[in-house]
């Protein structure tokens, strides 16, 4: 275990998800959420009461309704009043809060939590809101459409061509096989997929992530009590988050220079360290896994969304806390020593985050269930 | 009692619009006022660059931006994606290439639609464009129409510097916006409104604390486990507490004064709220008996009104205020 001179060790200890769907239309937000929250406390053995700091992610735009987090709150018996607190941004950086809270010493034990309903609205249009509302907004530029102008982009740099982009969607759906909380699962091969008519020329449909409905939840905890909680903790080596311009025509969309500095901060690139086996990549259409895999120099000794990805299952607000949850879980699992995880917020991956999990071979071969 | 499980699900269109009014720093003012005047500025980086379009503060220092310059009206594609279905909102209505344009002069890339009639063929990166201007103007980013193509060579127009002044600067923007929705309420709250359809009000009890929520939202707060057991509650209840209202809200049509007050449902484990009516404003206390009045075609009750029962003792409500 790697963790940096005289740092707290901080694990993923717990994590659970929803079976993701396009639209969860008979379950409210918290009816949808519930579930998750009983699994990941249950495998914990921790009651609500028993957590030290509370922390989730969500977005009212998606679904249309103001204040939802607090409607949310009634999912996890916020009575006696608990330590809370809540992001307007994809449920990873909730975690990136309860994370630094821990560092810091004043909570011992954290629970992580995020979700989505997009299919309420019209999701291409929804995140149209999210842009700068001066030169962007007022254009109605949507998600999709701005991903296909950074497709286009690669395309004309010679970074990838549109054979290796539907290679990545055919891969990552066979992948999805395994993964039964996945939306999508299967693919025909990718002379198939290249047959189809463009979505958003370059983009065909395989480019483009589903919409979904769905959450997901995590427990983080210090220490002794980690490895007290669970056999083998995921321990976090490692995270950071970076920015970069909003403006899409300041930036160079062949690059990801704020997911090199973060994977930089968060110790990826050690001299010594090995190369992560798995990678967890928020990457929602399938250019963005090529920007990805360049900024954070994975050759393919990693293997890259195991669980499918974000092309399996879209989550909005939930997809980022999936990736280091999944990453977590190959570890925890023995499945990697080392894994990845990455989370993204914005337009074109204006801003992202990347998280190092480690197991420190506690709980190792022999031992696996 | 348990009712039917429901298998309808509810949902009803939701519509949100918020028009939000939004100041303009000097250099934004500078450069909308310049659209309306058909005039394209850019501003200075810290590093030489001519942003386009422009920005307060610089992307990569944050330093504080000022210095104005002019660029051209023509500009190079630097990439574009085809829109065969346009949305609402976006600046044409028939199929366009999306495009970042570098202008003449510029050294970043300013986004808007190419009206392309001929098609994604017709489009390809590095291609010569110009600005098609709106016929009217207000110092907004939709002052450019949209982009469309040009014979013109690659310029080495190079940018001038521009005061950015102009007679009656543009100092803020209404920036409209409306998303449609469609509502679903919920398990809990799909069999609440099933069962106000027959005049009837269903709590849900927490298994754990036995508190009976109305209306239900499928979750104990307190406890954060699912309340399944559905409960009939009240018709009638007790005033825990209230108000009198004395401003006429708008589009209410209520006299005032009027009593709006909190009322606790008969098995119920926290009030809701409604108004009081069938006694003088003045005479309405903690502790009163109620029932509701349904109108014809009321999905919830109108109001309520004193039952004539003695008032409950306070003992009997004092945890439900």
């Amino acid at each position: 275990m790697t963790s940096r001179a005289g740092r707290r060790e901080v694990a993923v200890v717990a994590f659970a998800q929803t079976e993701h769907v396009r639209a969860a239309d008979n379950l409210s937000e918290v009816e949808m959420l519930m579930p998750v929250l009983r699994e990941v406390l249950d495998s914990t053995g921790l009651a609500a009461g028993q957590i030290d700091f509370t922390c989730s992610g969500s977005c009212d735009y998606l679904a249309g309704r103001a204040f939802s987090f607090t409607m949310a709150l009634d999912g996890v018996g916020a009575w006696p009043p608990i330590s809370e607190s809540h992001v307007e941004m994809d449920g990873a950086w909730a975690l990136h809060e309860a994370w630094v809270k821990i560092l810091t010493g004043e909570a011992e034990t954290a629970l992580v939590y995020s979700y989505g309903e997009s299919s309420a609205g019209d999701l291409p249009e929804v995140l149209t809101r999210q842009l700068d509302p001066y030169y962007l907004g007022p254009l109605w530029p949507d998600s999709v459409s701005l991903a296909a102008l950074q497709a286009r982009a690669l395309l004309d740099a010679g970074e990838t061509d549109e054979r290796e982009l539907a290679g990545i969607a055919a891969r990552s759906r066979k992948a999805a096989e395994d993964n039964p909380h996945a939306q999508l699962s299967g693919s025909p091969g990718v002379d198939t997929l290249l047959e189809s008519d463009y979505l958003a020329r370059p983009l065909r449909p395989h480019d483009v992530p589903p919409v979904t409905d769905g959450a997901a939840a995590v427990v983080l905890a210090a220490g002794d009590t980690a490895r007290r909680l669970t056999r083998r903790p995921a321990w976090i080596s490692g995270m950071d988050h970076r920015i970069e311009a909003h403006s899409p025509g300041v930036r160079d969309l062949t690059d990801s220079p704020s997911t090199r500095l973060a994977a930089e901060r968060a110790g990826l690139f050690d001299a010594g360290s090995p190369p992560p086996e798995v990678a967890e990549l928020h990457a929602p259409f399938t250019a963005q896994e090529v920007v990805l895999r360049k900024a954070l120099r994975l050759d393919r000794s990693t293997a890259v969304n195991p669980s499918g990805g974000p092309l399996a299952a879209n989550p909005v607000m939930a997809a980022g806390l999936v990736r280091i949850g999944e990453a977590a879980a190959r570890v925890s699992r023995g499945e990697a020593r080392r894994a990845v995880a990455h989370a993204t917020s914005g337009p074109c991956l204006q801003q992202n985050l990347v998280a190092v999990l480690e197991s420190d071979g506690a709980g190792a071969e022999g031992e696996r269930p | 009692m348990n009712a039917a499980p429901s298998h309808k699900v509810l949902s009803a269109p939701l519509v949100v619009e918020f028009p939000f009014t939004r100041s303009l720093g000097p250099v934004q003012s500078a450069f909308l006022t310049g659209l309306r005047e058909r005039t394209v500025l850019g501003v200075k980086a810290s590093d030489g660059r001519t942003l386009v379009p422009p920005t307060e503060y610089d992307p990569v220092t944050a330093e504080e931006l000022r210095d104005l310059v002019e660029v051209g009206r023509t500009g190079t594609v630097t990439t574009w994606s085809w829109n065969d279905r346009p949305r609402r909102g976006q600046p044409l209505r028939h199929p366009f290439a999306w495009v970042l344009v570098r202008l003449d002069g510029a050294d970043t890339a300013l986004l808007h639609a190419l009206d392309a009639p001929e098609g994604p063929q017709a489009v390809n990166t590095g291609m010569r464009v110009r600005i098609r201007w709106a016929e009217h103007r207000s110092g907004a980013i939709t002052d450019i129409a949209c982009f469309e193509p040009d014979d013109s060579v690659p310029s080495t127009h190079r940018a001038q510097p521009h005061p950015g002044e102009f007679a009656d600067p543009v100092t803020g923007i209404v920036a409209e916006a409306r998303l449609d929705y469609t509502y679903t309420p919920g398990r809990a709250q799909t069999r609440y409104l099933d069962a106000l359809t027959t005049r009837r009000t269903l709590g849900e009890r927490c298994p754990r604390c036995h508190k009976v929520y109305v209306p239900p939202r499928g979750a104990c707060p307190t406890c954060g486990v699912p309340t399944g057991e559905q409960v009939e509650v009240g018709p009638r209840g007790t005033v825990t507490t209230f108000c009198v209202v004395n401003i006429k809200a708008k589009g209410l049509d209520i006299e005032v004064p009027y009593v709006y007050a909190h009322i606790a449902l008969d098995g119920a484990g926290l009030a809701l709220h409604g108004r009081i009516a069938g006694i003088p404003y003045d005479q309405v206390r903690m502790g009163l008996r109620v029932e509701p009045v349904w109108t014809e075609g009321g999905r919830y009750p109108d109001h309520y009104r004193p039952t004539g029962e003695p008032d409950a003792d306070y003992e009997t409500y004092k945890e439900l205020l």
